[in-house]
Order: C-alpha cells, then sequence, then structure tokens
C-alpha cells in the first residue's frame, strides 16, 4: 500500500499544487486587488475623466515615492491587522482593535509625559507601556467571552466606545499631555519617541522594523508551538480541541490579551513616532472619533487570509495605496476615492472562496487534459482515488 | 422481452474529476423490490438522485415502461409516479402528521385549504397498509419508526406506484424493521414497485426478489436473491471474502477499571435528567456494550464519562480514582480513550491535516513538544509508524488534509489514534456508523484486540448485530436508565428488542445494592 500511495504522490503533483492553501489565497487577494483597481479606475473616470489616468497612476504608483511614509503608515494598521487575524485564528471577531489601539496610545503618552528616563529606555518603557494598555482592553472581553459566554463582537465594539471616551476625557483633562491651543496633545519629549530609521523628511522609525519582527513572532508561534497548534485547533473546530482536552476558557482570554497586546502596540508605535519636521512628535487630537486604524485593520486582516506573514504584506500594500490617494489630490481628487477603492478590495476579496473553487476547477481541467495517460495506466490506482475523493464530495 | 417499469441504461454520472456511475444499467419490474447494493461511496445515492431528478446524467436514459422520460426536478420525478423516502426525513418539525403528509400538494378551493378531504384520504391510506399514524401529532412529538411511517405515507398520498427506500432501517428497532419489510412486501404483492437502497445483507435476503450491486461507481451485477447467498452478495459488494462472524474468544474479565454509581446526568433538550441513577462496573478484558435506541441517554452517559458534560449526581471513578468533576485531560491521562460519535464534530479537526490530528491527544507529551514547541519531525515519524500500522490511506500520506479523506479512512484514524495511546478504558460510540462491510470487520477486530490486551471496552452501538456479536455483555438503555443486564449467548434479539422499547425490564437490583 505504501508502495501504491508514492507512486499516486507523483502523479497529483500538480494537485496538491492546487490544493495549498496559501498558493490559492494568495491568488484571490491578487485577483481581488486587480479587480478592485479597475473598479475603482471607473470611479474615478466617472468623478473626474480628464485626470482620471493621471490620478489612478498616482494611486498605483504614486506610492513608490513615498517610500518612508508608506512604511509609517503601515505599521499602525499592521499591529491592529496581526490582532484582528490573530484572534481570527481562535475563531474570535476582535473588533475592539480600535479601543485596544486607543488605550495603547493613551498608555504610551502617559509614560512618555510623565517619565523622566533616559533616551534609550524611555521610549521602550513607552512601547511596552502601550503593549499593556491593549492587553488590559483584550482582556476584558476575553473573560466575558469564556466565563459568561457574552459574543465578543459586543463587549468589544462597546469597549471601543468606552475606550475612545474615556481617553479624550483623560487627555483634555491633562494639563502635561493636553495643548488647548492646538486642540491637540503636545510634542513628546525627544527620548520618547522612537528612534527614527534616518531618512530625512519622512516619519520612519524602528516601530516598522519592530512590527514586522512581531508579524514574523507570530507566525512562529501559531506554526511551531503547542499554543499555536491549540489555538489553530479551537478556532476550526472547537467541539474536537474540547474533546481533546484544551483548555478552551484559558485559550480565548490569553488569545484576547495577545490581541488587544497587539494592538496596543499599533498605539504605541502610531504615537511615539517622530515626527518629519525635526524635534517634533505626532500628537493626538481628541475629537470623540474611534480610531479608524483599528477597522483598517479588520481589512488588512482580511486581504492577508488571516496569516501573519500576509498581513505584513497587505499592511504595506494598504498603506501604499493611501499614499497614492493622498498624492491624487494634486491632480484634483479627493483623498476619500481611496477609501473607495479599499473598500471594493477588501469586498472582493470576501468572495476569496469562489474565486479559489473558480481557480481550483481551471488548474484541476489542465491536469486532467496532462494525466489523461497516466489515469489510463493506472486505473486501478486512480479508482482508489476518484472512490475516496467521491465520498468527501459526499461529505460536504 | 420481460416488461419493465423503469429502467435505467447505461447511466453516467460525472462530478468534476469523478466518475460517480460509470456506465450503470438498472432494470425495476414491476410488482418486484429490488435491492440496490453497494458500499459508501460506491454511487447508490448519486443513481437514485439521478432517478429521483436531482441530477441530470451526462450519459444513458431513462425510460418508464419502454418510454424514454425525462426527469429535470422531483417534480418531474413525482408526475412519474416515483416517490423516495430519504435517509433524513424531510419532514417539518412544527408541523402536524397530516400538514406534512399533504405538503405540497395541498387540496385548495380558491387557496382556501381543504384538509378534511385531505384527513379521510390519509386516515384510509393508514388503515389500508397498517401504517398507524395520529394525524394531529407534530412531528416533532412522535417516534422515529412513526415519521417513517408518515414518509411513506406522503408517498402513498401522491399515488406514487414507485417507491425508492434510501436506508430505511438505519434508525428502527428490530419489530419495527419486520414491521417495515412486511409493509414493503405489501407494497410489492399490491402491484407497486420498490428500490430498497441498503447494505443490510440480511434485509435483501429476507425481502427483495432481485439486487443490483454496485462498486466504486462501476455496475457490478444483477442477481436473484433465491439464487445467491450473502457471502456471494458481499464478495460481490466488496470485491473480496469478508467474514461476517467476529473472530474472538471467550472473554476473561479481570478487575474493575470504570466503575459508575448513581449517576444521574441532566438533559439539554428537556427537564428531567437524560441518565437516571445508572450503576455499573466495566472490568478489563471485556466488552461491554450499551445497547438501545438512539435518545435514551447514551450520548449523555458517554459525555459524564469523557468529561464532555457535568453529571449532576453520582460518581464516576478509573481504576480506583475518582473522576466525576475531573477536566477532560486528565481523565485522558488516567486511561480513557474514546472514538466519539460524531466523527466530524469531535474527533477530528477535519482542517488539520492527519498527522497533527493523529496527535490530537498526544501533542503535549514531551514525546512530541519541547518547551511548548511541536517536534514536527517525531509527529512526522509518528504518524507514518501509525499509518502503516493501521493502513490509513489517503492521497498524500500524513500531510493529507483530514477533510479529503474517505469516512472509512477518517474512523481508521481516530481508532489508530486511541487505541495507540495508552489506556486502560476505550469508549468506542457506534464505531462503525456509516462504514462498510470491510471496514467494520476492520474495527470490530481492532475492538476485540483492545480487549484481549486487557483493557476494558464500552460500546454504545445502535446496530443490534453489531451488539450482539461483539459484545460479552449487554446493558440495555431505556429513557435513562439501565433496564437489563443481558448475556449475548442467551438472549435472541427478538427480546433485546423488547428491552430496548421498554417492554421488558429487569431490576437490575444487585449492582445497585453493591453501590
Amino acid at each position: 500500500m505504501q508502495d501504491r500511495n508514492r507512486d499516486t504522490n507523483k502523479s497529483i503533483n500538480l494537485n496538491s499544487i492546487r490544493k495549498n492553501i496559501n498558493f490559492s489565497s494568495f491568488t484571490s487577494a491578487l485577483m481581488a486587488i486587480l479587480l478592485g483597481l479597475i473598479f475603482g479606475f471607473f470611479v474615478m473616470l466617472f468623478a473626474k475623466p480628464s485626470s482620471a489616468l493621471e490620478g489612478f497612476q498616482l494611486i498605483a504608483i504614486g506610492g513608490f515615492r513615498r517610500l518612508g511614509d508608506v512604511f509609517y503608515f503601515a505599521t499602525p494598521i499592521l499591529m491592529t491587522g496581526l490582532s484582528v487575524g490573530f484572534a481570527f485564528k481562535m475563531g474570535l471577531f476582535n473588533i475592539g482593535a480600535s479601543g485596544q489601539y486607543t488605550i495603547g496610545m493613551f498608555f504610551a503618552l502617559m509614560v512618555g509625559f510623565n517619565l523622566d528616563l533616559p533616551g534609550g529606555l524611555h521610549w521602550i518603557v513607552g512601547v511596552l507601556a502601550g503593549m499593556i494598555g491593549g492587553m488590559i482592553w483584550g482582556f476584558i472581553p476575553g473573560i466575558f467571552k469564556a466565563m459568561l459566554n457574552v459574543n465578543e463582537v459586543i463587549t468589544s465594539i462597546m469597549f471601543n466606545y468606552i475606550g475612545m471616551y474615556l481617553v479624550d476625557m483623560w487627555i483634555r483633562n491633562s494639563s502635561v499631555m493636553y495643548n488647548s491651543n492646538m486642540t491637540r496633545t503636545n510634542y513628546l519629549p525627544p527620548s520618547a519617541q522612537i528612534p527614527s530609521l534616518g531618512f530625512t523628511g519622512t516619519n520612519v522609525n524602528y516601530g516598522i522594523v519592530l512590527a514586522i519582527l512581531i508579524g514574523i513572532l507570530l507566525y512562529i508561534i501559531l506554526q511551531k508551538t503547542t499554543f499555536g497548534y491549540e489555538l489553530k485547533a479551537t478556532g476550526y473546530n472547537k467541539h474536537a480541541a474540547e474533546y481533546a482536552g484544551m483548555k478552551g476558557k484559558t485559550n480565548i482570554i490569553i488569545t484576547m490579551m495577545i490581541a488587544g497586546a497587539l494592538s496596543g502596540l499599533g498605539g504605541a508605535f502610531a504615537i511615539l513616532a517622530p515626527s518629519g519636521i525635526f524635534g517634533s512628535s505626532m500628537t493626538y487630537e481628541p475629537v470623540n472619533i474611534i480610531a479608524a486604524n483599528g477597522f483598517n485593520g479588520i481589512a488588512v486582516a482580511l486581504l492577508g487570509n488571516s496569516h501573519p506573514i500576509g498581513i505584513i504584506f497587505s499592511a504595506l500594500f494598504i498603506s501604499h495605496l493611501q499614499r497614492g490617494g493622498t498624492l491624487s489630490a494634486l491632480v484634483g481628487y479627493k483623498p476619500e476615492i481611496i477609501d473607495v477603492v479599499i473598500a471594493i478590495i477588501i469586498y472582493f476579496s470576501a468572495f476569496a472562496m469562489i474565486m479559489n473553487a473558480a481557480i481550483g476547477r481551471f488548474i484541476k481541467k489542465r491536469i486532467k487534459k496532462e494525466d489523461t495517460d497516466i489515469i489510463e495506466d493506472e486505473t486501478e490506482e486512480m479508482d482508489t482515488i476518484d472512490a475516496s475523493n467521491n465520498n468527501s464530495k459526499e461529505a460536504e | 422481452m420481460e416488461k419493465y417499469i423503469i429502467e435505467m441504461i447505461n447511466i453516467t454520472k460525472v462530478f468534476p474529476g469523478i466518475i460517480a456511475n460509470d456506465n450503470i444499467t438498472l432494470r425495476l419490474k414491476k410488482g418486484e423490490i429490488h435491492a440496490l447494493l453497494g458500499e459508501n461511496g460506491a454511487g447508490k445515492s448519486t443513481l437514485m438522485s439521478v432517478l429521483f431528478g436531482l441530477y441530470q446524467p451526462d450519459g444513458g436514459e431513462i425510460r418508464k415502461n419502454g418510454e424514454l422520460v425525462q426527469i429535470n426536478n422531483p417534480n418531474d420525478a413525482n408526475d412519474l409516479g416515483i416517490g423516495m423516502v430519504h435517509q433524513h426525513f424531510k419532514l417539518v418539525e412544527i408541523f402536524t402528521v397530516l400538514e406534512n403528509i399533504i405538503l405540497g400538494v395541498e387540496p385548495n378551493k380558491m387557496g382556501f385549504l381543504q384538509k378534511k378531504e385531505a384527513r379521510e384520504k390519509v386516515l384510509k391510506l393508514s388503515e389500508k397498509y397498517g401504517l398507524r399514524v395520529d394525524p394531529d401529532a407534530l412531528i416533532e412529538d412522535i417516534t422515529v419508526g412513526m415519521q417513517q411511517r408518515v414518509e411513506i405515507l406522503k408517498m402513498l398520498y401522491r399515488d406514487n406506484e414507485i417507491l425508492i427506500f434510501d436506508e430505511p432501517t438505519a434508525v428502527l428497532t428490530p419489530q419495527e424493521i419486520n414491521e417495515l419489510l412486511q409493509t414493503m412486501r405489501g407494497f410489492a404483492n399490491e402491484g407497486k414497485s420498490i428500490l430498497f437502497i441498503t447494505h443490510k445483507l440480511n434485509e435483501i435476503m429476507a425481502v427483495a426478489d432481485r439486487c443490483t450491486v454496485l462498486r466504486k461507481g462501476k455496475f457490478i451485477g444483477t442477481v436473484d436473491v433465491k439464487d445467491t447467498t450473502k457471502e456471494e452478495l458481499s464478495r460481490m459488494m466488496v470485491g473480496r471474502d469478508v467474514s461476517f462472524k467476529v473472530e474472538k474468544k471467550e472473554s476473561k474479565p479481570e478487575d474493575v477499571v470504570l466503575s459508575i454509581r448513581n449517576l444521574s446526568v441532566p438533559s439539554k433538550i428537556h427537564k428531567k435528567d437524560a441518565v437516571r441513577d445508572v450503576s455499573f462496573d466495566i472490568r478489563r478484558g471485556e466488552i461491554v456494550c450499551i445497547a438501545g435506541i438512539d435518545g435514551n441517554g447514551q450520548t449523555e452517559l458517554v459525555g459524564a464519562i469523557t468529561g464532555l458534560e457535568k453529571p449532576s449526581t453520582g460518581s464516576i471513578s478509573i481504576n480506583g480514582k475518582d473522576i466525576t468533576r475531573a477536566p477532560i485531560r486528565r481523565r485522558s491521562i488516567e486511561g480513557i480513550s474514546h472514538i466519539p460519535e460524531d466523527r466530524h464534530k469531535h474527533g477530528l479537526v477535519l482542517d488539520y491535516k492527519l498527522e497533527e490530528n493523529l496527535v490530537l491527544q498526544r501533542y503535549w507529551q514531551p514525546e512530541f513538544q519541547n518547551k511548548g514547541f511541536i517536534k514536527f519531525d517525531a509527529v512526522r515519524k509518528y504518524a507514518n509508524k501509525l499509518i502503516d500500522k493501521f493502513d490509513i490511506r489517503s492521497g498524500q500520506g500524513p500531510i493529507t488534509i483530514a477533510r479529503s479523506m474517505s469516512g472509512g479512512n477518517q474512523q481508521k484514524a481516530i481508532i489508530a489514534r486511541e487505541i495507540d495511546k495508552n489506556h486502560d478504558l476505550l469508549i468506542a460510540v457506534q464505531p462503525t456508523r456509516g462504514l462498510d462491510v470491510g471496514a467494520i470487520e476492520y474495527v470490530h477486530k481492532q475492538l476485540v484486540e483492545t480487549r484481549d490486551a486487557g483493557k476494558g471496552v464500552l460500546l454504545v452501538s445502535f446496530e443490534l448485530d453489531e451488539v450482539m456479536d461483539v459484545s460479552d455483555r449487554i446493558l440495555v438503555m431505556y429513557e435513562g436508565e439501565i433496564v437489563g443486564d443481558l448475556d449475548p449467548k442467551k438472549i435472541t434479539v427478538q427480546e433485546l428488542g423488547l428491552y430496548m422499547s421498554g417492554a421488558k425490564r429487569d431490576l437490575v437490583k444487585e449492582i445497585n445494592d453493591a453501590g
């Protein structure tokens, strides 16, 4: 039987490529992007036909002119994307990334303004504080879900509001942080700012490096550790996970804490960044709006198929489009046009499953043509496979 | 040339990449019971779906009374007088029996239902064929056997003359099975033609006139049942000889491994306890079978032992250690292995690879992990070992996604994992459900080997043949209580059926007193 297995392995080599999940979700993501861009072009054509081509060019490749900014703006959505994607691997929908992000940002600001630490240490403590803030904000929906089975979507949406209003209130009440003339927070002391990567004229800093490293770390946790094994098993089939004696409740809480910590880090990376203008830093304006970076994280996670490495690329890509969208203002487009294009891309990537199936069928047809001879030679063997395929068909 | 009422000639049905039916010919005579036999995935259901208009064939033709017909959907089939009782009933739970029977062909005047004439017709049919039903009962309140009668009445109400029964006996007690087979015989005598899908050879021998056998989508042959034997049929179906007798020596029970005292488990469906004050012991070296009709507390009992459900009172201990409230992982370490009832819900993570599923109970042991990192080469080696030892077949070996494996091999994977794991008690719930004869033979052999290795086996089964053949001791459950502690060598199937339907009960006193 073993030999037979090996023989058939050869003949279904192409087939295994088709079955490789990463391959097909990659193709479907590309397809979604392509369709999104085409559709976006038509929207631009409709809005202002005369400069559509020029504007579209800016969106598509304009980001390359501002690479530093692309990386800077990718950092927070990469972190919230990782947050959403990580929770999603366990079957939890962390829609509360915004709240965790905001709380993380606030914790980082607290450290930045209130502690007096040496340069190399100050920003690190700030980042860690942001992580802890987000962790707390993820822990609460997690414990509600685990102990009382309260849907995490509801609690985490509510905690978006609670977090945002609390932070806005605390900031306005703090004379250290808040500059009432600018209606924004003050500039952070330089020691609290994450060191710049040294490109002039941009905000890009070590945050993006750390974010990418964290993405790779998550990939290792998910793929190589028993915790990742349990987490994915629970996400795929929580009944089987329970049957195998995995501690579902503890894992829910830990997952939500990690997801919160990731979003919180996003907030810290965003606010502790140096600004492109020398000596100043990023600031926050408490205007009672929920942080968009949290929701963009959902889009990033969807496009990246919740895969940490996929999320790194999708965050960079979406940031690239956003920069291009800002540039398209040069030829008279409102920057909102790019939100339309991104929305369409996400919309299409929701059809990923359908497109996967379509591509799968296409490749399968090709295989069939190429393998006709083999099938004739090995009728008996292929029968076995057919029968098992048939079974799985019926099971579906 | 003989007259055929339905002819399916050279039917071919291709799904993308798979030939489900390859040039199959089936001829149904008027007034006969024609059995359709085949393993899972042999193409029986596909062929019947073609006849019932659910699929369009890619080749071949269907004739009724010699005339070519086109069946595009179930309504066409119904117009041709073809009716079907599906394996999983298609009934509206919150409707009454009568409402279900007339569903789709409601008699009405200007849009107003005319239930009165419908009721008369139903009662007349029910009387004529001895199909007892209460027209005003809700489907959700009646037994499975009565639900099946409703399905049959649905066909009769529509004046169907070609009746398809898809594995109709799987859910019935022996008494009900006998009744059903007699009813089918009655239909045939009256000139109705019956297609009877099954993989139970006894029933074919008992009631069918002819039998068509399919294997792996191909037509193997049509035989007269009176000229053939069970052995011959099974050889046609599987392609090799199959032993029906479970080979086993006399059991030699040793120490008690599982001990249950006064256990009650609440039900999730109703307010009463699903398991009521149950006490029994299982010893090493014996196979104890819990027999009973589905839904009499077996699931909850097993849940309480394995830790998936919480008992309200009573105690459970394994090897003398109390595990009544222990977490599932503890129970597993103490020596419980569990082949779950629903292999897709509990037994496997279908999107995981085969190798990942094979370590589902053991990934945390030092053998497979170091400081939280899984040792993937050890996992691969272990998976290959189990694949060889238990002959688990799959497209790509250890890296096959479990979802893409056949049901029999998925079950083999679970059995391999649970048996190879260190254990003293094996709990197997319906381990052969949905498997073909070859795989059933395999599973039974594994259970007996486990017993002979000095472990206790708790088997829950609804298949009477399995209960009688495999077990060393039978406990019958009825409405949450154990109503009989029987020796399979001393009772008959009929007697067992009486216990299962609650018509007979022993007070299982001795054990209760002992506890």
